[in-house]
C-alpha cells in the first residue's frame, strides 16, 4: 500500500507558510508526535517555505509534500526557482554579525538542520527540493 | 494569525513590550521601531513578554539581533520572558542568548533588570 501523502500547493504570498504549519500540526497530531517535535517541525517548515518564497525567485507556486511513514514524517518543500549552491552557504554566527556590516539574516538552513533529524537539498537551475525528516522516537 | 500587536509599558525607565502574534519581518520591525524611538529618548533597558507569540521566523528574530547591536552602542540591555519552548530553542540556535537574557517569568526578569 502507498504511504499516506498530503500535498499542498502554496502561492507565493506573504505568510502562506502559516498554511503549511497548520497542516503540519494536524499531521504531527495524527502521527502522535510530541508537542516539542511538532513545534520543531513547524519552525523548520516555516524556514524552508521562506527560503522557497524569498530566495528562489520562484515565480510560480511552492509545493509541500508530507509523507507519513510508520515511524517517520518526511516533508518535501519544492520550488521552481533558480536554485542555490549549498557549498557557498556559510554557517551563520552571531559573533560575526554584531557590530559589523554583515547582514543579520541568513539563518534558515542552519535552523532546519538543527531542528530536524535529517535534511537533504537537491538544487538545480530549475528548482530546489528540500527533504527533511523527523522520527517519532529519536 | 499573521496579525502582530505590541503593547508598551514603561516602569522606572524599563520598557516592557508585550507581543502578540507571529513574529515575522513586520513584527520585528514593529518591535525595533518602538525600541529605537525609546533609545533615542534615553531608554536603555527593554524586556519582551512573548507569552502570546508562539510562532516566529528567523527574519523576525534577526531584527532582534539588530536591536541588540543598537543597545550595545548605548550600554543597554534586552531580555525576554514567557518564551514558548520552540522560541527559546530558536533564540539559542541563533545565539541571541549569548547577548541578551531569557527569563522564565516577569518577576525573574525584573529582579535582574
Amino acid at each position: 500500500m502507498d504511504k499516506p501523502k498530503i500535498e499542498l500547493k502554496l502561492p507565493i504570498i506573504a505568510n502562506m507558510e502559516l498554511v503549511a504549519i497548520n497542516t503540519a500540526e494536524v499531521v504531527a497530531k495524527h502521527m502522535d508526535l510530541s508537542e516539542d517535535k511538532a513545534a520543531e517541525i513547524s519552525m523548520a517548515l516555516i524556514e524552508a517555505c521562506i527560503n522557497a518564497f524569498e530566495h528562489s525567485q520562484a515565480q510560480n507556486n511552492v509545493f509541500i509534500h508530507f509523507i507519513l511513514e510508520e515511524d517517520t514524517l518526511v516533508i518535501k518543500v519544492i520550488d521552481q526557482g533558480i536554485g542555490f549552491d549549498k557549498s557557498k552557504v556559510q554557517i551563520p554566527k552571531i559573533e560575526n554579525k554584531l557590530g559589523t556590516d554583515e547582514r543579520k539574516r541568513g539563518w534558515g538552513l542552519q535552523l532546519i538542520k538543527e531542528l530536524m533529524d535529517t535534511v537533504e537539498f537537491e538544487s538545480t537551475k530549475e528548482g530546489t527540493t528540500v527533504t527533511m525528516t523527523k522520527k517519532k522516537e529519536s | 494569525m499573521s496579525q502582530f500587536n505590541v503593547s508598551i509599558q514603561v516602569e522606572n525607565d524599563l520598557v516592557i513590550l508585550t507581543t502578540e502574534g507571529y513574529l515575522n519581518n513586520e513584527g520585528g520591525e514593529m518591535i525595533s521601531g518602538i525600541c529605537y524611538e525609546n533609545i533615542s529618548n534615553g531608554k536603555t533597558r527593554f524586556l519582551l513578554d512573548m507569552a502570546q507569540t508562539k510562532v516566529v521566523n528567523s527574519i523576525g528574530v534577526s531584527i532582534l539581533i539588530e536591536i541588540i547591536e543598537k543597545l550595545q552602542e548605548v550600554d543597554g540591555k534586552l531580555g525576554y520572558y514567557n518564551l514558548a519552548p520552540i522560541v527559546d530553542k530558536t533564540f539559542k540556535i541563533m545565539g541571541l542568548t549569548k547577548y541578551s537574557s531569557v527569563y522564565a517569568t516577569k518577576e525573574e526578569a525584573l529582579a535582574d533588570f
